[in-house]
């Protein structure tokens, strides 16, 4: 593995009215690992993604971005929310949506031209949605809006990819179809962060894992700390995962 | 017509774009109350601008009352942060303060204004004419129709400006901050622009039309489209249309001009919300009970398919096998007929090659719940349009 660190968390604590969320997290995220973050309901998993990309303010720490903070870095970053984030009964089409991942390197005022839709189109056919592309995004299935998520974190071709529980009430064959994604960008030398929770599918889909409860637990190459032992310090309960190597 | 009707009818279409345009955002943030809000709570505005200004068209009172619309935004949300009470109670907290601040203002201090309750409430169209705006010597229209026309160029202006912005803040906020949009700047934005926007219009149509003439037309539009861009202009088109018609209305039963207006916002939601074809009240009951026959259909295929002995397949056995009653079986018969999906021959029913091949990928698609699959069947049949 590379020594080079794409995304670098020096004692992060974030609070909502008060009430920390995330305690004290120190973590470094080395370039292109597909890393899955784990840790029970109110972990501060979904948190963690929304502080390193500015979303939340921090009440103390830092995140940097490849040695940068990330207002410096925004064009480095794709972010996907999670599914139900969205009211998907907005007036719009699936491309437009995909479109909207361009806005960021367009920035104010300038608007999406030829060469966006372009990208827009080519990144729906990379998820096979490009027969959809004209569709309202309310008449799309749950697996079909997840791949049209995916698509516009696609269209910003970033270096780093976050992405919040993007396998959430998706049929099988999307799960799959994601996964074969997020492996092939990992494969371009991208780093791609997960919010995941089906912990049996940890160590065939990723490669990095982190533990969070509150508090990082532990993180590193899923082969050398997805144990059962780490497992029941997250989660509290005697955990037993067999690991297949 | 008399130049002070088409003046009247000019005013009310400006005063119903300019509020069909924030309206529109504003009823897909969910924030329709907030026109609400800030349609009462700028009145303590009006009141304090007119002390300093002396002059109820002036700029700066229009932006001293619309800065107490963005208090009244500032207040609900400090409220409803500190997590005691929800938004919708926080709103209903706010605004009968101000507003009644606002009354008290008028009463002890303003009795010689030609500022009233009702006035306030409902305004005064029709005596918008009167006051002119008279530029070196010349009269160059009614004062409301210059002060609303600006408001409405500048709305129009930062809508094409910022439309991108608008678009992907209100769709998905926290995907607009990971990209440096900050949806705080485009909410407040928003919020400014309305509250302007509730000033101008608000001596002309009074509080109520206000709120009306930002949420009906919007909330039509969204009955209609399924694009951003045509949703505002539709809401526009309806706002120009029930402003027109609301004041020939008026007009024929000499009656408030505003209410009038409102009156044919209501009626014009009304039978968007009826006949609207893919989200109105008769297009889903249509829908839902062509589904019920679809199911039905379904079920009766694949009874046939799972039973090829005659006996199974015997008319008078369906009826009493599948339990249907006989107008219901009559109706499934005929649109599985007309479909070419089954023969029917000496009142024995058999599956045709459609209706098998029909009833084997939709039998697949409830199983393995593969879109891809029925994409040909969504046309013919509700049951797949998901």
């Amino acid at each position: 593995m590379e020594n080079k660190i794409a995304v670098q968390i020096d004692d992060l604590t974030v609070a909502y009215n008060y009430k920390p969320v995330l305690w004290d997290i120190d973590l470094e995220i080395p370039e292109g690992v597909l890393m899955a973050i784990v840790g029970p309901n109110g972990a501060g998993k979904s948190t963690l993604i929304k502080s390193i990309l500015g979303i939340l303010k921090p009440i103390a720490g830092s995140v940097s971005i490849y040695g940068k903070p990330y207002d410096k870095q925004r064009d480095q970053v794709a972010y996907v929310p999670q599914k139900g984030s969205v009211d998907w009964d907005f007036p719009t089409t699936a491309l437009d949506v995909v479109m909207m991942g361009t806005y960021g390197s367009l920035g104010w005022i300038k608007r999406p031209g030829q060469k966006e839709k372009k990208a827009a189109l080519e990144a729906l056919e990379k998820v096979g949605m490009l027969p959809f592309k004209n569709r309202q995004i309310s008449q799309l299935s749950g697996g079909q809006q997840q791949r049209i998520f995916l698509a516009r974190a696609l269209v910003q071709n970033a270096s780093i990819y976050f992405m919040d529980e993007p396998f959430q009430g998706v049929d099988a064959s999307t799960e799959i179809a994601i996964i074969n994604i997020l492996k092939a960008l990992r494969k371009a030398g991208k780093t791609v962060i997960v919010v995941h929770h089906d912990l049996q599918t940890v160590p065939e889909y990723f490669d990095w894992v982190t533990f969070l409860n509150v508090k990082k637990i532990a993180t590193g190459p899923v082969r050398d700390i997805f144990n059962d032992d780490n497992l029941t310090k997250t989660y509290g309960i005697n955990y037993k995962v067999s690991v297949q190597e | 017509m008399s130049n002070a009707q088409i003046e009247i009818q000019l005013i009310a279409c400006l005063v119903a774009v300019a509020c069909a345009i924030p309206g529109t955002f504003l009823v897909l943030r969910k924030m329709a109350m907030i026109s609400d809000a800030i349609s009462h709570s700028i009145l303590p505005g009006i009141v304090v601008g007119f002390f300093i200004t002396q002059d109820l068209n002036s700029p700066l009172l229009i932006l001293l009352a619309a800065l107490t619309g963005i208090i009244t935004v500032v207040l609900v949300e400090y409220i409803q942060k500190t997590g005691l009470v929800k938004e919708d109670t926080a709103i209903g907290l706010v605004f009968p303060v101000l507003f009644s601040i606002g009354v008290i203002l008028i009463a002890k201090n303003a009795n010689d204004v030609h500022l009233d309750v009702d006035a306030v409430l409902l305004g005064e169209l029709a005596f918008a004419p009167f006051d002119r705006m008279i530029i070196t010597g010349t009269d160059v229209g009614p004062k409301s129709l210059w002060i609303i026309g600006c408001i409405l160029s500048f709305t129009i202006i930062l809508l094409i400006t910022f439309f991108k912005e608008l678009k992907v803040s209100t769709f998905d906020a926290g995907l607009s901050a990971s990209l440096g949009f900050s949806p705080a700047i485009i909410h407040y934005g928003l919020m400014t622009v309305s509250s302007v926007t509730t000033v101008g219009a608000f001596d002309a149509v009074g509080a109520i039309l206000v709120v009306a003439l930002m949420i009906a037309p919007a909330a039509a539009a969204y009955l209609l489209t399924t694009d951003l861009k045509r949703m505002i202009l539709y809401a526009c088109g309806f706002g120009i249309f029930s402003a027109i018609a609301g004041y020939w209305l008026a007009h024929s039963l000499d009656a408030s001009i505003a209410g009038s207006i409102t009156t044919m916002l209501g009626l014009l939601f009304l039978a968007v919300y009826l006949f609207a074809p893919g989200k109105g009240i008769i297009a889903v009951l249509y829908r839902e009970k062509q589904q019920r026959i679809e199911v039905s259909l379904l079920t009766f295929l694949l009874h046939l398919k799972n039973h090829t002995e005659e006996s199974e397949r015997h008319v008078n056995h369906l009826n009493e096998h599948i339990n249907w009653q006989k107008v219901r079986s009559k109706t499934v018969l005929n649109l599985a007929l007309k479909n070419n999906m089954i023969s029917i021959e000496n009142r024995v029913v058999s599956l045709t090659k459609k209706g098998d091949a029909f009833t084997s990928q939709a039998i697949d698609y409830i199983m393995t719940n593969e879109h891809a699959q029925i994409e040909g069947m969504k046309d013919d049949f509700f049951l797949f349009r998901g």
